[in-house]
């Protein structure tokens, strides 16, 4: 087996609440895993286990309080709990992707621009990431009257497959996914989840929350069971 | 990226009197980067902006700028000349009010052309064609370029401002609550156009304002400021989704949906 | 002699000496306006009472006054200003540009050229060139001192916008000795070049605004412009209806009730030397 993309190690995140006079909500507690590439690890448990937390904190956006979470960037582990905004930053551009369950919309910018955005970032030419958005577009049957327009009054659904769109526009080495399909049909579910597949087998090191276990049967290789903690004192 | 901050403000403080408006802030702004700096109104915000842009004096502490023209230089110590220089060839500031920051009994390709004319243009025909060039980006019909300001509408204004401000490509522009007087439907327009400048030009930004929204769409890093002093720095995801301080979280609490 | 109980030019010595200081200040600093304590004249302020001042400092017994306003030596202001330095001062006027070693003067420069010796004395009613640009004193000190003058430009920028070409006329900026800003008084733009470089010494008094500047002889003064609209002072495209000049400064008049127009040299002076000269029209 080749090296893990993703080594969590006895990771920790508790939320204090200092507004509700410094409540503290445990969530995550010395939780430890490894994702290699080519691997799609499902996580599972009830709602409030921490299964979006721990995509969060794999992303940067959640700070652990406890243990390391290294991703490989460049060939290298760099661990997201300590480094700089800056190689966090770096790190989102080249090496992680995060497909959300909802697009966040920014206004007057159409469709195909927010699609291109993650290659454009990476240097690539505007006109050849808006040519490849368009593709994306095109697979994802969004109507191409819509791809000039901004999202900001497209359906859920519509919105969802921008938000595809834009999450696999971008060959990243990990790929965090949260409900990808929640708002789909069944043909547009289907190519959602055809994304995914392409992206493992390409080597991607994936890490998804899928609530549908049919889903879950399709694409994942493996789970990974998280339960709520205990109420800290 | 490059490896070497823009500017660096070290452990700087102004005070009036025996108020602390900024107490020891500290921090770097690297090129290519937008950096908010949220917080309620007399948190300090406004007053650490006007004392990197020198229309203030520090109490104490360091700004380091990384100058093209004079290498790195301590904005501190820096004698006035040489400040105004950099203030007119390097910086840009857009003033909330954008009465402020333009000349409104001077015509809009004016106060485009000044910034040129400052930095040392002396061909007309060039300087038109800049001004020109930067009303469209900014969506000023051309056809309004020897009209004053004072005839258009706040949001047009501000936008002449940031024409104004970017025309001279500078490399570090402070922007103090860019989109603060405006309607919210002129706000969206102004904060779509800053964002594409900002990314087009590859633009350095500090923008101040408490507008968690505004922060959310420009920035990729915001520093938190209470009572003059920063309580929390980070990633702009990191610091609105998962805030750590009391007053972050009581800022980000307040509002809908940043 | 003076028959008057005034002292010699009307001003104490202490204040002479005072102004004098002044402009050998302004005459070390080409176009540097310096301030000075503006005294009350037997005259409204606005009138030339800095121009007045100037040449109460200057003025010597030996000394040939010219006084001219519009060019002409024979308007009330300039009689008047004339009347009163041959009272206070006793000193020989003259209306002859060559002959007078001082030309108190409002709105021109005489055409005949000037001679190394001649102290030509402006009556300036707004020093300061960025006055309609920024309002404030303390930041147009400021923008002097960086020589921070882009804004200057501004407003010739306009002129071209509105009118294809810079259409001011008169009192239009100068940069002196490479270095100052200077307005040179309401003087046609067409008298301009007549600064540039003259043998002579020009000394500017704003009485009302309490600034005082000069150009020393054989110093560069350069009318503003840009690279594609250079400088070109407008003048009438007529001839003089008296001597026929076609390279003066033109006076437009109405001779009749029905609007024919004409022009006449507006140097009575020099119109006056061409024509004695038979070079009438």
């Amino acid at each position: 087996m080749s090296d893990p993309a993703i080594v969590v190690e006895g990771l920790a995140k508790t939320f204090t609440l200092h507004l509700q006079g410094g409540v503290r909500l445990p969530v995550l507690r010395d939780l430890s895993l490894a994702v290699f590439p080519g691997e799609c690890l499902a996580l599972v448990g009830p709602s409030g286990a921490g299964k979006s937390t721990l995509l969060r904190a794999l992303y940067g956006t959640y700070l652990p309080h406890g243990g390391r979470i290294l991703v490989r960037h460049h060939g290298e582990l760099i661990d997201i709990a300590s480094a700089d905004p800056r190689r966090i930053l770096a790190i989102r551009r080249d090496t992680v992707g995060y497909v959300s369950q909802f697009l966040r919309v920014i206004p007057r910018v159409p469709a195909r621009a927010i699609v291109a955005e993650p290659l454009v970032h990476r240097g690539e030419s505007e006109q050849a990431a808006l040519r490849a958005a368009d593709a994306m577009l095109a697979r994802l049957n969004l109507p191409e009257r819509l791809w000039h327009l901004p999202p900001a009054t497209f359906s859920g659904g519509e919105q969802q497959r921008v938000n595809l769109a834009r999450g696999f526009i971008a060959p990243y080495p990990i790929m965090l996914i949260d409900e990808p399909t929640a708002s789909l049909d069944a043909v547009n579910a289907d190519i959602a989840l055809s994304f995914i597949e392409e992206a493992r087998v390409r080597g991607a090191a994936i890490v998804g929350i899928f609530h549908d276990p049919a889903v879950r049967r399709r694409v994942a290789t493996r789970e990974f069971a998280l339960a709520p903690l205990a109420e800290a004192a | 990226m490059t490896d070497a901050p823009l500017l660096s403000v070290h452990d700087l403080s102004v005070r009036f009197g025996a108020l602390a408006a900024v107490d020891g802030v500290s921090f770097d702004l690297w090129p290519g980067e937008v950096l908010a700096i949220v917080g309620e109104s007399g948190s300090g915000k406004t007053t650490l902006l006007r004392a990197i842009h020198g229309f203030l004096r520090p109490t104490a502490g360091s700004i380091r700028y990384r100058s093209d023209r004079f290498g790195e230089v301590e904005l501190t110590v820096l004698d006035e000349p040489r400040r105004r220089l950099l203030a007119r060839t390097e910086w840009g500031f857009v003033h909330q009010n954008p009465r402020d920051g333009l000349r409104l009994s001077h015509s809009a390709g004016a106060n485009v052309g000044e910034r040129l004319m400052a930095a040392g243009a002396r061909h007309w025909g060039n300087i038109r064609a800049q001004a020109l060039v930067w009303l469209d980006r900014v969506e000023i019909d051309q056809a309004r370029i020897d009209d004053l300001p004072r005839t258009f509408s706040g949001g047009m204004q501000q936008r002449l401002q940031i024409a104004r401000v970017l025309v001279i490509n500078p490399r570090l522009v402070l922007m103090d609550e860019p989109t603060g007087g405006l309607d919210v439907s002129v706000q969206a327009r102004l904060l779509d156009l800053i964002r594409r400048l900002v990314a087009e030009l590859g633009l350095s930004v500090i923008v101040v304002t408490h507008d968690l929204g505004v922060a959310r769409l420009l920035a990729q890093r915001i520093l938190v400021m209470q009572r003059g002093r920063v309580v929390e720095a980070g990633l702009t995801d990191q610091v609105l989704d998962d805030p750590q301080h009391p007053y972050s979280q009581l800022l980000v609490s307040s509002v809908l949906a940043a | 002699m003076s028959a008057t109980p005034y002292n010699f030019a009307y001003l104490d010595e202490q204040t002479k000496r005072e102004i004098r200081r002044a402009l050998l200040k302004a005459l070390a600093i080409p176009g540097h306006q310096v301030p000075f304590a503006s005294r009350e004249m037997p005259l409204a302020r606005g009138w030339g009472t800095g121009g007045m001042q100037v040449t109460a400092a200057v003025i010597g017994r030996d000394d040939v006054l010219k006084v001219i306003d519009q060019g002409a030596d024979d308007t009330t202001n300039a009689v008047s200003i004339r009347q009163f330095f041959t009272r206070v001062a006793g000193v020989r006027t003259t209306t002859r540009t060559e002959e007078a070693t001082i030309i108190q003067t409002r709105h021109r420069i005489p055409e005949t050229p000037l001679r190394p010796g001649q102290i030509m004395v402006y009556q300036v009613p707004q020093p300061e060139p960025l006055w309609r640009l920024e309002p404030s004193r303390a930041e147009t000190r400021r923008l002097h001192a960086l020589a921070e003058y882009g804004i200057m430009h501004v407003k010739l920028y306009e002129d071209i916008a509105r009118h294809g070409r810079i259409t001011l006329a008169y009192d239009y900026p100068v940069l002196v000795h490479g270095r100052y800003v200077m307005a040179p008084s309401p003087i046609p733009a067409f008298d301009n070049p007549k600064l540039h470089r003259s043998p002579a010494i020009h000394l500017f008094g704003a009485g009302r605004e309490k600034r005082l500047y000069a150009v020393p002889p054989h110093t560069d003064v350069v009318s503003l412009a840009f690279e594609d609209h250079p400088f070109r002072p407008w003048k009438a495209d007529a001839a003089c209806m008296l001597c026929g000049a076609t390279d003066s400064y033109l006076d437009e008049i109405l001779i009749d009730d029905r609007g024919t127009r004409r022009f006449i040299c507006s140097d009575t002076d020099w119109c006056e030397r061409r024509r004695a000269k038979g070079k009438a029209a």
